[in-house]
């Protein structure tokens, strides 16, 4: 039973703040994905969980105990890290041990426990090499398997797949979620890749420059998007974005063009107002060949010259340029386009998202 | 009828072999052939005469030779295992320092840049028991009112010559053990603390392991460098007074140039090679043992 929370937590480095008292609550059980560009601060907010970096304001609690001033060893949380950070002079079955040795348990006791855990991950043929002697996805279980010998209270992973081929992650990902579904732990995962943070996150917080900019879950996050950081960070490929003016009834972008003002904004935005229209490239689909969203949807067609195509198979991304800028749609049941030809683009505008330019906070209500 | 000649590889070659037999190997097999004989410095004609293994027989019962062999190991143990625990304590406080610590680094090599006679030298003035600094500080400090005879009680005087073999040389170990804790990855010391150790632990199952075969490296040179201490003992006592803190290669020395007894001072020398061999061999293996452990890529 751990829930963790974040109170207005702030790390500096010297005079430099890098995270800006940031509030977090993350239940029992759940399955929590930090989620952000590169240097936004999630390992250091993980790393301020575990113990290993001290914490320059605000407090920490772990099954509400304040943990601020306890060291790593008294959190009871264990941690994978992206390096893996195998004992080297171990086998794998003292790496995996190695924590209930520390802790006094009988022989026996960790011998059992190593033995479950090296066969929840497979790892039964190997409990006798050491680290030097693994590839890089055995090494990954191992780091694993670490971890849950000791039946922590709270998971915490940072990039624990991020050095493992395509597949390999794929195939890591759906154990992991096994795992939790087992263990039932409180899990705590960083990471770069969104598809994991979407596929196993229970809530995922998406952090910028050491803010949190949204927390929920996957779908709020990709449906609903509170800013425009996290409606430009969440999808693949990411949300056409393009600022453009409010004139009665109308979106109108720099070069003049315009497009009618989504139904669900009429009434709520003023003339006058800069905006962001955003609009997935789901949402934007050469005619007929779209997701039909619905009932509510309103289409609304331009005629555009394809500049370039990525066929993906199943689907094509096509590129058209449209108010001085390229605009990503994706075309379902695909037919070959050329460069240049003439094709009528479809805007579900019932999907559209419009976020305040100055502030990039969402004007949905 | 063609001349055979030596091929041109061996031929080039040849300069280099010459060189190294006429310094190297000719005097080895000389020195391991003197050993045979009663070769004594003032009868060069006595190198003529063999007489087996007489010398090596004599010296397996000679009590002279043994206690200063004892001795030598002796020393050689308590100065390794000293320097080694003194250089680990060095390392790991100069790694913990965030700023200085190029500075620290340097100032930690400084002994290693003075010639052994002249560390002798310094310390045979500073347990001078008349005028010596550490007398006179313990008289200052009112630690005790008589002069303490360093350099002339037996014990006392190797505690001397082990200060200052340890004064001159723990950097050797410091320095190897630093170079190993800054090579060290920072990510399995956090994953111990992750899993429960206190930091003691941290440095005993997961550092130490790490660092042992940067300490087997220094061992490894400081064993061979002990093995043959000569000049700060001859500087600071000289083997004596009346032999007592005699090692093996001032008695070797005594030996083959004062009483010019080379034939037999060869012997000594020839089993006190097989010392160092020995030690040598035994830091190897462990060095393998450990390196095996830590799966370095060296
Ligand atoms: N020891 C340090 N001293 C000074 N600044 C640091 C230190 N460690 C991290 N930072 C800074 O803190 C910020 C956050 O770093 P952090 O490692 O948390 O990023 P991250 O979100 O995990 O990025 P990534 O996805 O690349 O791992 C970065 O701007 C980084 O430069
Ligand atoms: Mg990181």
């Amino acid at each position: 039973m751990a829930t963790v929370s974040l109170h207005s937590l702030v790390k500096r480095y010297g005079n430099v703040p890098v995270v800006h008292g940031i509030d977090l609550a993350v239940a029992d059980r759940e399955f929590i994905a930090l989620v952000g560009p590169s240097g936004c601060g999630k390992s250091t907010t993980l790393r301020m969980i575990a113990g290993l970096e001290d914490i320059s304001g605000g407090e920490i609690r772990i099954g509400g105990r304040k943990v601020n001033d306890l060291p790593p060893r008294s959190r009871n949380i264990s941690m994978v890290f992206q390096s893996y950070a195998l004992y080297p002079h171990m086998t794998v079955a003292e790496n995996m041990g190695f924590s209930l040795k520390i802790a006094g348990k009988p022989q026996g006791e960790i011998e059992t426990r190593v033995a479950e855990a090296a066969k929840t991950l497979g790892l039964e043929e190997l409990l006798e090499r050491r680290p030097s002697q693994l590839s890089g996805g055995q090494r990954q279980r191992v780091a694993m398997g670490r971890a849950i010998v000791r039946n922590p209270e709270v998971f915490l992973f940072d990039e624990p797949l991020s050095n493992l081929d395509a597949k390999l992650r794929t195939q890591m990902r759906i154990e992991i979620k096994k795992l939790h579904a087992k263990v039932n732990s409180t899990v705590i995962y960083v990471t770069h890749d969104q598809v994991e943070a979407m596929t196993l996150a229970d809530r995922i917080v998406i952090m910028r420059d050491g803010h949190i900019e949204q927390v929920g879950t996957p779908e709020d996050v990709f449906r609903r998007p509170a800013t425009r950081f996290v409606a430009g960070f969440i999808g693949s490929p990411p949300m056409n974005l393009e600022e453009a003016t409010v004139e009665d009834g109308k979106l109108v972008f720099a070069g003049g063009e315009a497009l009618p003002l989504p139904r669900q904004f009429r009434d709520k935005v003023e003339a006058g107002r800069k905006v962001v229209f955003g609009l997935r490239p789901d949402d934007l689909y050469p005619t007929g060949h779209g997701i039909h969203s619905g009932e509510e949807a309103e289409v609304h067609e331009v005629e555009q010259a394809v500049m370039l195509t990525e066929p993906l198979g199943n689907e094509t991304l096509v590129f058209t340029e449209f108010a001085g800028r390229e605009w990503v749609s994706r075309m379902l049941n695909p037919k070959p386009l050329k460069p240049g030809e003439k094709v009528r683009l479809s805007f579900d505008l019932s999907q559209a998202h419009l976020f305040d330019a100055e502030t990039g906070t969402t004007l949905r209500t | 009828m063609k001349s055979w000649r030596l091929p041109a590889p061996y031929l080039l070659l040849l300069p280099a072999f010459i060189v190294l037999a006429a310094v190297v190997v000719v005097p080895l097999l000389l020195s391991l052939y003197s050993s045979f004989t009663p070769f004594r410095l003032t009868r060069p004609d006595s190198i003529w005469t063999f007489i087996g293994l007489r010398n090596y027989e004599r010296l397996f019962t000679d009590w002279e030779f043994w206690v200063a062999f004892g001795r030598t190991v002796l020393l050689l143990t308590v100065a390794l295992n000293l320097e080694m625990v003194l250089g680990l304590g060095l390392a790991v406080l100069v790694e913990k320092a965030t700023r200085g610590q190029r500075l620290l680094r340097t100032i930690m090599m400084f002994p290693m840049m003075f010639s052994p006679v002249l560390v002798g030298f310094q310390f045979k003035f500073m347990f001078n028991d008349n005028i010596g600094l550490i007398n006179n500080a313990l008289q200052g400090l009112g630690l005790t009112d008589q002069a303490i005879p360093w350099l002339i009680d037996g014990t006392l005087a190797f505690i001397a010559i082990l200060t200052a073999e340890i004064w001159s040389s723990t950097a050797v170990f410091a320095i190897f053990i630093l170079a190993g804790l800054m090579a060290m990855p920072k990510e399995p010391v956090e994953a111990a603390r992750v899993d429960g150790c206190t930091p003691w632990q941290t440095f005993r199952f997961v550092t130490w392991p790490y660092l042992m075969p940067f300490a087997f490296i220094a061992m490894t040179i400081r064993s061979l460098d002990i093995a043959r201490a000569y000049d700060i003992v001859k500087i600071m006592t000289d083997g004596g007074p009346a032999k007592r803190t005699e090692i093996l290669w001032t008695l070797i020395a005594r030996t083959g140039y004062s009483d010019a007894r080379m034939g037999l001072a060869n012997a000594m020398a020839y089993i006190a090679i097989l010392l160092s061999i020995v030690f040598t061999a035994m830091f190897f293996r462990q060095l393998a043992k450990a390196r095996a452990q830590i799966a370095a890529e060296w």
